[in-house]
């Protein structure tokens, strides 16, 4: 059965909606190597100044590592709690299961700034109890962040146990084996790669938030994205481009090499 | 190990934590909302009556109608090809899409503040080519605003289309072709009728989005087109005004709830 292919047409309108896609990606390379201090496009001379500045400033070293602990602590909170709850909700089957799991994604649907002023809300009553999640310290923000990024990990891992046979695990009960080894020994392992994308993903997820940062810190815990926003809002720092370009080439090698790596993979 | 306290290992440990960390706090946001600066539901009133915030409210709403409208149709032509043509062209137009998905919103506000601000990439090259003598402002209006929202969204709205498109039936299209039926009768007769509720999901989950949305609205918008999310954040940030500020956002949260109930309609009536 022969399919029947898109036209011209649609292979032409496609395109220039990629190239739209694709345009403001490009366009930071020329403004990264401005020698100018503000925003602008290099006419001539082309400088390393704000790569430079990248290595020399501390304070995106400092953001940098920041945001990798904030997103290492939200990945593992955030890949550990929905887990369980993912496991509870398919292994004992609960009354009122859709509830819980309406629950559980709240923070994914409800829109970005709700759930910002309502973990404002959270972290500065803390504040009044505690010094380490709280508002503006990298315990509350990490906290926070993994409020947000469970439930991406609940919908990952619900989907692949839902794809998963329910007998290997009846038979494990059958034959005597407790809560725990069939969680540990049998179904855990068969889905391990949803797992670990589920790390991936949240970890991400956390790495580039900004909307709830933006509520929830001020002056100590400046994350990467923080940073960036500090630099774009009033005077247009051109090393927010250079720290952009690292960035997309960061995604843009991941991205290819998973190709190759499938490419590759096929071939065996 | 009772049946209980099995329930309380695996579900409790989350439950707990957006208990305490989300829905008590959000009570607490609910309660701002009625009783600062004075109980009662002033603000409220203040919200729907008041001038300034309407016409924002306002411009929020026509915004996200328009970046809806022009992200869903972007993103429809490009599921098309990424569902739908030669496997070569499918796998560039995947990094097409998941490139810039994977990317961070703030990378990609400032990628159009390059191309588009008075010193950027257009403006610059149109004055050196003398396509123009004085530079377009492009930003720090609604037409930034829009642009990067889209920009924003399109991948997003690719998925539920790509999916829809994925589910159709191949033979219907083939029958239709057999009995000679022209490729554009068959998309327009065919195609997108079929793919109707794969539309109107991206259309709402994009809708949704879009009022929500802070981020590229306060960078490309540049304090002149105010939405919605950033008067929250002005309003607890800038001139401490809580109760407005909660009060909005309790309108937003019911809002995005009653299109949310829709989504769930729509998505359900397709299984039966």
């Amino acid at each position: 059965m022969t399919v029947l292919r898109p036209g011209p047409l649609a292979v032409i309108l496609a395109a220039l909606v990629a190239v739209f896609l694709m345009m403001p990606m490009i366009a930071v390379v020329p403004v990264s190597f401005t020698p100018n201090r503000f925003l602008s496009v290099p006419s001539g001379e082309w400088s390393l100044r704000h790569y430079r500045a990248l290595i020399e400033n501390p304070i995106w070293a400092e953001g940098l590592w920041m945001s990798i602990r904030i997103g290492l602590v939200a990945a593992c909170v955030a890949t550990a709690l929905a887990t369980a709850f993912s496991l509870g909700i398919w292994m004992l089957q609960p009354r009122f299961s859709s509830v819980l799991m309406g629950a559980a994604l709240l923070p994914m649907v409800a829109p970005p700034v709700v759930s910002a002023l309502t973990l404002y809300f959270f972290l500065i009553n803390l504040s009044n109890y505690n010094s380490v999640i709280a508002f503006d310290r990298w315990g509350g923000v990490a906290v926070a962040h993994a409020v947000m990024v469970a439930p991406f990990a609940v919908v990952l891992i619900s989907v692949a146990l839902s794809q998963l046979d329910r007998r290997i695990d009846l038979a494990a009960r059958s034959m005597g084996a407790g809560l725990a080894t069939r969680i540990f020994r049998v179904i855990l392992p068969n889905i391990r790669f949803s797992l670990l994308t589920a790390f991936f993903l949240t970890f991400v997820l956390s790495w580039e938030e900004i909307g709830v940062t933006l509520f929830i810190t001020s002056v100590q815990a400046v994350t990467l994205p923080r940073l960036m926003w500090m630099g774009l809002r009033d005077n247009i720092d051109p090393a927010i481009a250079a720290i952009s370009v690292v960035l997309i080439a960061v995604v843009v090698t991941v991205m290819l090499g998973r190709i190759a790596w499938q490419a590759l993979r096929s071939r065996d | 190990m009772t049946h209980a306290s099995r329930h309380l290992l695996l579900l409790g440990p989350l439950m707990g934590l957006l208990t305490l960390a989300y829905l008590v706090p959000f009570l607490g946001v609910l309660r701002w909302s009625v009783t600062l600066p004075e109980p009662g539901l002033g603000q409220y009133g203040r919200a729907l009556t008041d001038p300034l915030i309407r016409s924002i409210l306002w411009r929020t709403f026509r915004i996200c109608a328009i970046v809806t409208v022009i992200s869903v149709t972007a993103a429809y032509v490009l599921a098309l090809i990424w569902v739908r043509a030669a496997p070569g062209l499918r796998l560039l137009f995947e990094l097409f899409i998941l490139i810039p998905f994977w990317i961070s919103v703030l990378t990609r506000a400032f990628g159009w503040l390059a191309l588009l601000s008075t010193r950027g990439l257009i403006n610059t090259w149109a004055q050196s080519l003398g396509i123009l003598s004085e530079p377009l402002t492009m930003v720090r209006n609604e037409f930034g605003v829009i642009v990067g929202m889209v920009h924003f969204l399109v991948p997003f709205a690719v998925f539920p289309l790509a999916t829809s498109m994925r589910n159709l039936d191949e033979r219907v299209l083939m029958a239709a072709r057999g009995m000679g039926a022209s490729r554009t009768r068959i998309f327009w007769q065919i195609f997108l009728p079929m793919t109707r509720t794969g539309v109107l999901g991206a259309a709402l989950l994009v809708f949704v989005f879009a009022l929500g949305f802070f981020v590229t609205p306060a960078i490309l918008g540049g304090g002149r087109s105010v939405m919605a999310a950033e008067l929250i954040f002005l309003r607890i940030f800038q001139s401490p005004d809580w109760g407005l500020g909660a009060a909005i956002s309790v309108i937003m949260m019911v809002t995005v709830g009653i299109l949310m109930a829709l989504l769930l309609r729509l998505t359900g009536g397709t299984r039966q």
